[in-house]
């Protein structure tokens, strides 16, 4: 009987580059520039690591496919090097790549970087992608804003919630998540924004306005981890290890049969289900400290909080009013800005959450440093709500 | 001798409407003078739409509820297809769902290949469908603009409820050049009307139409439609004065539609038949290089073979809008800058698009064997049970009744007609699927919201010049329930 990975990985040290409109940089040297914080963090040099997992979305717009790039750009001299892409779930997908792999016994040391350069587009958004050759014959060519608006509909159906008092707290969500960003020096948005503008602003899908999408970014992190031994011989402080990381990918369940109601995300709630049972989390409401989700845009992270099991089903609206979800509120959700303001450069984002909730819980985290945190949330939603991939992991002091 | 001829038809014009005084005060600046026709709206394709939606659209009006196994041969006409060498019946009958073995034959090169493609099918004498579409372009600011339209008609011809059989025709053939297209050009060069009235249309018709009655045995006062396709304005009332006819000169659609070239005269046909009486005697002519006059008379069946939708329905489902640029974007009229989003590339997988046809074309669900849970598109095994899909039926879902389940308008993504709107369409059988919507009318779409499926145009490949076809939703008229 598998017992899981509780407490047999540790982070050893975390980096985290600046998110935003890098015109200054390339893809190799914003991963370096998460790599040496992380190096430094940890107290190791580049050959104690023994494997890496490097994730990256769009190779059209990066570095290419494979591994290599990754490789040749940190410099990691003939160590296995894996490329793994697993859409908004690549980051925390290297993490789990590189946990594994310490938890197995099989290294001692791994790294997960995951790295995207977005803005070397041409334009905002992210770019169309390749769909398939059987799906590009029958699927629609929504963008990704236009398959997360759908959420709305599907909450406001089941739970009977007016258009305008679904739109305020959405809204909310935007709103609190700016008031967090300019307390993150490395945030792509570091300016709060009246809720006024942010309820008023231009529709990209309706009921989604600009304010209501996460930010196109770019930027790379990364997290060291070794077992808990080691990082106690290594003189690490307040070590931080991994109580369980898990995903959940959609067989297509919720696209083809009649079941789903099109208000919540089975993925989370399968993924998040066999996490809290990993890391062995019975109350959630007031077990877990701090959540960073994947507020790709303000409605999913609504809808977020009940999947997590935070919110009661039908009660987000009220919770998210209410400033639950808030910095001084009861379980702060995206307290370095989250995807909105903080960025979302896709294949860096889980590691992302997973440095801020490692810089709060070893006490580092500056202004923006909550009051003794002890366990942490992340998650990542890649695809669509009806055909995706939940990403989660959940990060505690020992 | 067996009886034949028409035993059902249907008819299909887009949607979209065009008011002519937008057209006329876009172009008043150099072309004032098109004030004058500034009357009612005109048809034209949504970007999605073309010779061969439209024909399937048609198509479906005509064969819906009917039985198409016995079906011989399929017929098709149009001035427009959308390809110089792909054959336009052949895309059109997966849609259809029409038998494999049938012989066809597509038409065109000429605005009387409506009349002479249903001639044809007409004189063969075995059991088809024949459908004439198109979609007739005319430069900006021409009087084309203002007067043309889009539509489609269909036929289907067999020895069983013969609705409407033909009782005499009449035709020629001159080398008349009242205008032509070169081949490879965008639009038509035009001669002066005046002397196309004279010497084309009051020469070369009554001489066709004397043939068709003498054929028919039967005087111009036996005649009680006239349904004459012209290009030009007023072109049927001189043609009817000339021939003294008093009958009911069949309306030609203008309001609403406009003339819509190769189907032009089959349209009104399929008008005329909406309202005849057993009995009635129906002329049509068409004119082109020539003329055709085709004569019909009306049967008691002719109840039991009118359409759901037919040109009356079609006329009534109209979605007016005022912006002109739309037409003329719609029509690659003018090169707008779509955003470095549009660059996305298109190229369609042939090969897949050919395994996939039966799924695809028909837009055939499946019915799983073991649970009988209907599923769109058919994968490897059943998304509920898991049981594997040689254990699966085909179930069209293109009658299907279907609702917006959720829904969105996306002015993100790049789109020839933001904005997108897309959604979960729930079908009654409890398939269910993401589709575009189109069609959508000020209104807008909501949850609940009663949705048709249309066969159209998914993605255009402008680089390679190919379009993929694929279902969408539209919603629901209400002239197409039963």
């Amino acid at each position: 009987m598998a017992t899981g990975i509780k407490d047999k990985v540790a982070i050893l040290g975390a980096g985290c580059s600046k998110f935003g409109e890098r015109w200054d940089v390339g893809s190799p040297e914003i991963m370096a520039e998460a790599f040496e914080e992380a190096l430094a963090d940890a107290g190791i040099e580049r050959k104690d690591i023994e494997a890496a997992w490097f994730g990256c979305w769009g190779d059209g717009i990066n570095v290419g496919n494979s591994s290599i790039p990754a490789a040749v750009a940190l410099r990691l001299d003939g160590i296995p090097v894996t490329r793994i892409e697993n859409m908004c779930g690549t980051g925390t997908e290297a993490l789990r790549g590189a946990a594994y792999a310490v938890a197995s016994g099989a290294v001692d040391i791994a790294l997960a970087i995951g790295s995207e350069k977005l803005k070397d587009t041409g334009f905002g958004g992210l770019p169309p992608p390749f769909k398939g050759t059987f799906n590009d014959l029958w699927m629609p060519m929504g963008s990704a804003p236009a398959g997360f608006a759908q959420l709305a509909d599907g909450y406001r159906t089941r739970f009977q919630i007016s258009k305008e008092d679904l739109k305020r707290a959405i809204s909310h969500v935007s709103w609190k998540s700016h008031q967090n960003g300019q307390y993150s020096p490395k945030a792509h948005f570091q300016k709060p924004v009246p809720m006024d503008k942010i309820m008023n602003a231009p529709m990209i899908a309706d009921p989604l306005g600009l304010f209501d999408c996460s930010g196109v970014s770019d930027g790379a992190a990364c997290a060291i981890v070794t077992t808990p031994e080691i990082a106690k011989a290594l003189g690490k402080k307040n070590i931080v290890t991994i109580k369980s990381l898990q995903i959940s990918t959609s067989s297509g369940r919720e696209t083809q049969l009649s079941d789903w109601d099109g208000a919540s995300v089975p993925n989370t709630r399968t993924a998040i289900k066999a996490a809290y049972e990993e890391a062995g989390i019975t109350r959630p409401q007031e077990q877990v400290s701090l959540t960073e989700v994947h507020d790709c845009f303000s409605i999913t992270e609504l809808v977020t909080m009940e999947d997590l099991g935070l919110s009661e089903d039908g009660h987000a609206v009220t919770d998210v009013l209410d400033g639950k979800f808030d910095r001084d509120g009861k379980i702060p959700c995206q307290i370095d800005g989250g995807l909105k303001c903080f960025g979302h450069p896709i294949g860096a984002s889980g590691l992302r959450m997973a440095y801020e909730i490692y810089t709060q819980l070893q006490g580092r985290a500056g202004e923006r440093q909550l009051p003794n945190p002890s366990l942490g949330v992340t998650h990542n939603l890649g695809g669509v709500p009806y055909q995706g991939i939940a990403a989660v992991s959940i990060l505690g002091l020992i | 001798m067996t009886d034949f001829g028409i035993t059902s038809f249907g008819a299909y014009i887009p949607r979209m409407r065009l008011d002519r005084a937008a057209i006329a005060a876009a172009h008043k600046w150099m072309a004032p003078g098109l004030r004058g026709l500034a009357k009612g709206s005109r048809s034209f394709c949504n970007w999605d739409e073309d010779a061969i939606t439209m024909a399937v659209e048609a198509g479906r009006d005509a064969i819906l509820g009917r039985d198409v196994s016995g079906l011989k041969a399929f017929g098709f006409a149009s001035t427009r297809p959308p390809y110089a060498d792909l054959q336009p019946s052949a895309i059109v009958s997966g849609p259809l769902a029409l038998p494999l073995r049938l012989r066809s034959v597509d038409s065109g090169l000429t605005q009387r290949a409506g009349t002479s493609g249903l001639l044809a099918a007409l004189a063969a004498g075995e059991p088809a469908l024949f459908i004439a579409s198109d979609n007739p372009r005319a430069k900006p600011a021409s009087q084309q603009e203002m007067t043309f339209g889009a539509g489609a008609a269909a036929f289907v011809l067999g020895h069983e409820n013969v609705a409407a059989r033909l009782v005499g025709s009449g035709s020629s053939i001159s080398n008349f050049v009242d205008h032509f297209r070169d081949a490879g050009e965008d639009f038509d060069y035009h001669w002066e009307e005046r002397w196309i009235r004279d010497e084309g249309y009051a020469k070369l018709i009554p001489v066709a139409v004397r043939e068709a009655l003498e054929d028919a045995g039967l005087s111009i006062g036996d005649i009680d439609h006239l349904a004459m396709a012209s290009m030009l304005r007023g072109g049927a009332a001189q043609v009817s004065k000339l021939l003294k006819f008093e009958g009911n000169l069949v309306d030609e659609i203008a309001d609403g539609c406009g003339y819509a070239g190769a189907a032009q005269a089959p349209l009104m046909l399929a008008l005329a038949l909406e309202t005849a009486k057993p009995g009635d005697k129906i002329m049509v002519v068409s004119f082109g290089q020539g003329a055709d006059v085709l004569v019909f008379e009306v049967t008691d069946a002719i109840e039991q073979a009118r359409p759901r939708r037919g040109v009356s329905g079609s006329l009534a489902a109209g979605i007016v809008t005022d912006a002109y640029l739309r037409m003329l974007s719609f029509a690659d009229g003018i090169d707008l800058e779509w955003g470095m989003r549009s660059e996305k590339p298109a190229k369609t997988a042939l090969t897949e698009q050919y395994r996939s046809r039966g799924q695809m074309e028909a837009f055939m669900a499946g019915k799983c064997g073991s649970c009988g849970t209907i599923q769109f598109p058919q994968l490897q095994y059943c998304a509920r049970c898991h049981a594997p899909s040689d254990q699966f039926s085909d179930v069209s879902l293109r009658e299907e009744p279907a609702k917006v389940m959720t829904q969105t308008a996306d002015w993100l993504s790049y789109y020839p007609s933001p904005p997108l709107y897309v959604g979960f369409v729930q079908f009654e059988n409890g398939a269910r699927l993401q589709m575009e919507v189109v069609d959508v009318g000020p209104e807008g779409l909501d949850i609940g919201t009663p949705l048709e499926m249309v066969y159209r145009v998914k993605e255009r490949d402008r680089q390679r010049g190919y379009n993929r076809y694929f279902w969408k939703a539209v919603p629901a008229t209400g002239a197409g329930k039963a």
